[in-house]
């Protein structure tokens, strides 16, 4: 374990600056006396326009790491660098700010809010953006044409299946144009089919220059990424850029060609 | 425009939240509502009493038999009964022009063919009608002469008269009181309740036609009415001093207004005793709405962490929250307001009801009150977790 984390190679952005940064991070959650480290002074910097996979084994503390570079938590020691700006001293209201213009979130668990129609989650982070009422209707549908859901705007969360349920909280993380989104388990509630979909979409808005980070312990989720950073303990003990990385495109051209075979 | 986009925020979420928005609704409606028929009813009764009293005049003083300050409550025993010789000797010692009136009410059976009736019989001597207030629709009321000979006339209320006699004019028709034959020389308006009972279902003949017909020498009351009204203090003392010889101290005199008082507090008591109940009712609208808005504090907690994940400010959030509460309370408060005071108008059919301002205020801002402290409260402490603890939130 020392040594691994010694001989941890570092992908450094060379053509590209640094959108978001992890400098000495740590996160202490204290229950019933016991310290239980989540993080342990974790440093990392995600460049501009990168597709970024943090992978690792359960309890590794990737979600962890995953809120505290999304200001969605405070680190206990070390600072998050947005664009050059250290967040460490902002308010809740200037984070929430940041948070809205800058980071779109996917979650595993999708949170939308129920009995609200597709569109109005979307509209959500517009309506706290002060876009107006119909300039607000325009973009979500826009938002969520992008992902394909043009023709259920007006459905439940209830009344969508799980893939188009992570395609709804997808619309609503790009609708505020973030230069970044965060993606904790995006596929790990779907089947391969809706997961190969979500993937393309997220490569897809990479291809656009978004910055993507996608938190994920399926090494055939992070593949699709540029760069894998391992996570193992509290640690970032291992970062590599991806060869040969995998396109959704082409797994979902070799999913339709298996099934016509098995037709 | 801050505000308004808030407002929009709040009633969509409300919309959202159907069962939840009615629910609490409820328990306001109904706290709102029981306050004020309770409170009503209270107030209409009380005020009827006291304003048909008042009605009489101020100027009447009020002669019973034994002593209703020393049996304390009403439960007291009566060792001697007033007789006529009594109103005669007060008649005989005050001024001419205060009149004295000697009253017998008793229950009795009326029979017209086959219908029969149970009522009360309301005796006085010729100036009877000063004391049970009279309004009369047809034929005339009895005499001087008519008491002097216990004559079998009786005068009906406007209830008996609609009950024996529904299609034709009583006067001139004969009646059976108790086994005995009586004309009924006229009939009244209806006048509602007072003092002397519900005036409309009484009958009123002349005082010693009533003690011949009920076997007895005895009466039940004496009436004195002042010619002049400052006079009244004076005369109650004088009352006193001519019945104590005979009486000593088993007989009780009150003015109209000592009446007043006692009656009052009494229905005072039963108005505490109401707005008591409408207190309890009140409290179990304010737990209901405290329950409901407890209950859904995970979800929503979880909708907050949502909302500030995606860039919602404290503001926004407490705003949000604050005017679906206010929404809630003020439309539940103005339906509960609606629904009490229109069922105190239903309700008049059966008791005198009267919608108190104060009731209104105190039942709609206590509601009020619980609604947005329940709903804003956890909202408040909500709002001020990370938004991540908000999403994790069970
Ligand atoms: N709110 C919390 N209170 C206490 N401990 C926590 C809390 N959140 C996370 N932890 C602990 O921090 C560690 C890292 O958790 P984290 O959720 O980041 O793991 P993860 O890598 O995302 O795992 P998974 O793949 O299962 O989602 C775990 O040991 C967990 O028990
Ligand atoms: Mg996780």
């Amino acid at each position: 374990m020392e040594e691994s984390a010694a001989t941890q190679a570092r992908v450094e952005c060379v053509e590209s600056r640094v959108v978001l940064e992890a400098r000495q991070v740590s996160k202490c959650y204290e229950l019933d006396e016991i310290e239980v480290h989540a993080l342990r002074e974790v440093d990392l910097e995600v460049c501009e326009g990168q597709m970024l996979a943090v992978m690792g084994p359960s309890g590794s503390g990737k979600s962890t790491l995953m809120h505290m570079i999304g200001l969605l938590d405070r680190p206990t020691t070390g600072n998050v660098v947005v664009e050059g700006v250290d967040v460490s001293r902002m308010s809740p209201n200037e984070l929430a700010a940041v948070r809205n213009k800058r980071i779109g979130f996917v979650f595993q668990s999708f949170n939308l809010l129920p009995r609200t129609s597709a569109q109005a989650n979307v509209e959500l982070p517009l309506i706290y953006a002060g876009v107006s009422l119909l300039k607000r209707a325009s973009m979500a549908r826009a938002s969520l044409e992008r992902v394909g859901l043009g023709d259920r705007l007006g459905h439940y969360s209830s009344q969508l299946s799980g893939g188009q349920q992570q395609r709804v909280a997808i619309a609503r993380a790009l609708v505020t144009a973030p230069s970044i989104v965060l993606a904790d388990e995006p596929t790990g509630n779907l089947d391969s089919r809706s997961g190969i979909e979500v993937m393309s979409i997220l490569q897809d808005l990479n291809r656009q220059g978004i910055t993507i980070v996608i938190v994920t312990h399926d090494d055939g989720v992070a593949r699709h990424a540029e760069r894998v950073v391992h996570m193992l303990d509290g640690r970032i003990v291992h970062d590599e850029l991806v060869e040969n990385r995998t396109l959704a495109e082409d797994r979902m051209r070799e999913l339709d060609a298996e099934e016509e075979a098995a037709q | 425009m801050k505000f308004f986009e808030s407002f929009r925020i709040a009633l969509r979420a409300l919309n959202a939240n159907k069962v939840r928005s009615a629910l609490t609704m409820l328990g306001v409606i109904i706290g709102v509502s029981a306050v004020i028929l309770l409170v009503a009813i209270g107030t209409g009764v009380q005020h009827e009493v006291t304003g048909s009293i008042e009605g009489l005049g101020s100027n009447l003083i009020f002669a019973f038999p034994g002593n209703v300050e020393e049996g304390g409550g009403g439960s007291f025993s009566v060792t001697r009964q007033f007789s006529l010789d009594d109103a005669a000797l007060l008649e005989r010692r005050l001024g001419s022009k205060d009149l004295v009136v000697p009253i017998i009410q008793s229950p009795a059976t009326l029979k017209v063919g086959n219908r029969e009736l149970r009522t009360t019989i309301a005796a006085a001597n010729e100036n009877g009608d000063e004391v049970f207030t009279a309004d009369y629709l047809g034929g005339r009321g009895y005499r001087r002469s008519d008491v002097s000979a216990s004559a079998r006339v009786v005068v009906l209320g406007s209830t008996v008269r609609d009950d024996l006699f529904p299609y034709v004019d009583p006067v001139g028709k004969s009646i059976d009181i108790n086994g005995q034959q009586f004309t009924v020389i006229g009939h009244l308006a209806a006048q509602g309740g007072s003092l002397t009972g519900d005036q409309d279902n009484q009958v009123y003949m002349p005082v010693t036609t009533a003690q011949r017909l009920l076997g007895t020498r005895d009466i039940g009351a004496i009436v004195v009415k002042a010619d002049d009204p400052a006079d009244v203090n004076l005369l109650q003392r004088r009352i006193k001093q001519i019945l104590r010889p005979k009486f000593g101290n088993e007989f009780s005199v009150f003015t109209q207004e000592e009446t007043l008082g006692i009656l009052t507090q009494l229905l005072g008591t039963l108005t505490v005793m109401l707005a008591g109940i409408a207190g309890i009712s009140l409290l179990v609208g304010g737990i209901g709405i405290m329950n409901i808005m407890l209950v859904s504090v995970s979800e929503r907690t979880r909708e907050i962490g949502i909302r500030k994940a995606v860039g919602a400010k404290t503001y926004d959030i407490m705003s949000q929250f604050v005017i679906e509460a206010v929404v809630l309370s003020v439309l539940g408060g103005g339906v509960g307001i609606g629904l009490g005071w229109s069922g105190a108008a239903a309700l008049t059919r059966w008791v005198p009801t009267e919608v108190t301002w104060w009731a209104v205020a105190l039942a709609f801002f206590f509601s009020a009150a619980v609604g947005i402290f329940f709903g804003v409260y956890p909202a408040y402490r909500a709002s001020r977790l990370d938004p991540i603890e908000a999403l994790r939130y069970e």
